[in-house]
């Protein structure tokens, strides 16, 4: 330990400001890139899986629509 | 735009700088816009830092350099614009003949269009600029060695734009930077001229920067072009 | 010779790769850092000429050459994209380019910030920061382009013709300004001498280096994941595994 006390190693020999804007301003970069990262990815796996949601929906309402179709001409035939 | 399969690589090369200059001369505004933009960029410093004429001599060939780089940029962006829109630029690359002539005759004949009038108006904004009389040949030489450079560089930037719908503010944060190193020597040539000292070792680098880009670049645009008209 | 790389072509096989690859990357890289910040900060020995201000080095410099690495980095991913057409170096070319520019961001500030107590200001015109500047905007020039297109693998192909050409570049660029920086060496003020480094600094500075480097790949392969399913999101097994996802 180059310190003699904790405030001595806060205090940095006079350079504090310098010292921990630059490790503190870093650290603040790269944990933000890596939240908006993850974000990133849980969000695109959300939006894939949405618009698969929403096009089995459609499916089924074709199908639906389909049925009742054919089921309408069963009727006029009979 | 008709190209027969069995036309040699100088008969295509001047067959599109022709083309491309009658285009350019039925839109006179085209070349002279970004010559006006030019001389008023350099118009506006004088008033910006004040009329003193030892100022504007030392800050001179780095405003002329500034200003020709800014106006480059703008003219470039009608570098393939019109003919990408018209479908004129699929046919030339779906045509038999390479694309490195094609290309390099386009970037020819818009360096004719635009870089030659910059250089016959720089020596006129020397003379507003109070510019040292010694270094007025390097001013020349440096513009026609180094606008070449730019606008070979620069038809990358455009060639990776063109179907970019807002491609106009993109471009200048694509080739701006690139454009650095011939900025750096052409002012100091110029700077050195103005001391009465040999130029030639700036020039020199100039020229090997053309030549590099002339040999590298026509293969850059052109994968460039294929991309954008995908 | 190759012939064991060629299953990794598969975007499903490398996704799966490097999702299994990422946590050891993150444990190794969460290890290192701090063992190698909390040894900078505190047990290296003040520089007899800078005092402690000399501790920024260990941020400053990683920095810098993970900035410059990340970006050849790239150029190598676009070039092997362009001549072999392997759409997935693309996809690490974007995932890295972010990466490097918070790096370079992060060379700049700190060389500021070291800069104000030894220079006196700032910033000066000093040849390596205008050069990682100028890198700044080469990396924001790539990211633009990526973004500028809505078909993901046609922005690869742009932003990579576009690292190739800027990395042919930056060599002209990085000895232009030096020659630059030299010629109008007057006005600057005197350049401190590079710290010659002992042993006792040597070592934390290098297990920060491999602390930040396996950082860099961590994350690079987490973003490289989020771009393989972003470019095969139509694909039966990314949709597998995206409604995987929600169920949870």
């Amino acid at each position: 330990m180059q310190f003699e006390s904790f405030s001595d190693f806060l205090n940095m020999g006079g350079y504090a400001f310098y010292v921990w804007l630059s490790f503190g301003l870093s650290a603040i970069l790269l944990i933000s890139l890596v939240i908006s990262s993850n974000n990133n990815h849980k969000a695109l796996l959300n939006k894939i899986a949405q618009q698969q949601s929403r096009e089995n929906k459609l499916r089924k309402l074709a199908k639906q629509r389909q049925n009742d179709a054919s089921s309408d001409v069963q009727e006029v035939v009979s | 735009m008709m190209f027969e399969a069995n036309l040699s690589y100088r008969a295509v090369f001047v067959l599109v700088v022709k083309r491309d200059l009658t285009i350019a001369l039925r839109h006179r505004d085209d070349i002279f816009n970004p010559l006006l933009f030019f001389i008023i960029v350099v118009t506006l410093f004088p008033l910006g830092v004040g009329p003193e004429s030892t100022t504007l001599t030392r800050i001179a060939p780095g405003i002329i350099w500034v200003a020709a780089l800014l106006s480059t940029l703008l003219s470039l962006d009608r570098l393939f614009k019109s003919d990408h829109m018209d479908g004129s630029l699929e046919q030339m690359l779906l045509s038999p003949q390479p694309v490195f002539i094609l290309v390099l005759a386009k970037v020819f004949a818009h360096w004719l269009i635009t870089g030659l009038p910059l250089i016959l108006v720089a020596p006129l904004l020397a003379v507003l600029l109070h510019m040292n009389e010694l270094s007025y040949g390097a001013l020349i030489l440096t513009l026609l060695i180094g606008t070449p450079v730019l606008s070979l560089l620069g038809a990358v930037g455009v060639a990776l734009t063109v179907g970019i719908k807002k491609g106009g503010v993109l471009l200048s944060l694509l080739v701006l930077p690139l454009f650095i190193p011939v900025l750096i020597f052409a002012t100091s040539a110029i700077d050195t001229a103005a001391m009465n000292l040999p130029y030639s070792g700036q020039l020199a680098i100039i020229a090997s920067l053309l030549f590099g880009s002339l040999t590298l670049a026509p293969f850059a645009i052109g994968a460039a072009l294929k991309v954008s008209t995908n | 010779m190759w012939k064991w790389l060629h299953p990794y072509a598969n975007p499903e096989v490398s996704y799966h790769f490097s999702v299994k690859l990422t946590p050891w990357l993150t444990a190794i890289a969460a290890i290192l850092i701090p063992v190698g910040i909390v040894w900078a900060l505190a047990f290296v020995p003040a520089d007899y000429q800078q005092g402690d201000s000399f501790r920024i080095f260990y941020l400053h410099v990683p920095a810098a050459m993970l900035s410059m690495g990340i970006y050849v980095g790239i150029a190598i991913a676009a070039f092997s994209s362009l001549v072999w057409q392997l759409k997935l170096a693309d996809a690490s070319a974007a995932a890295l380019a972010p990466i490097g520019a918070i790096f370079t961001v992060i060379a700049l500030f700190t060389g500021a910030a070291w800069g104000k107590p030894m220079w006196g200001t700032w910033w000066i015109w000093d040849a390596r920061l205008t050069s990682e500047l100028i890198l700044l905007f080469l990396y924001l020039g790539v990211i633009a382009l990526h973004n500028a297109f809505d078909d993901k693998n046609l922005a690869g192909k742009a932003a990579g013709i576009l690292s190739i050409v800027g990395v042919i570049n930056i060599p002209i660029i990085h000895y232009s300004v030096e020659w630059w920086n030299t010629l109008h060496q007057g006005a600057t003020v005197s350049k401190l001498d590079k710290p010659s480094m002992s042993v006792e600094m040597l070592w934390p500075f290098l297990i920060c280096f491999l602390g930040f480097s396996f950082f860099v790949a961590a994350l690079g392969c987490k973003r490289f994941c989020t771009e393989v399913l972003a470019r095969n999101s139509m694909r039966p097994w990314v949709r597998a595994l995206a409604t995987a996802q929600e169920k949870k």
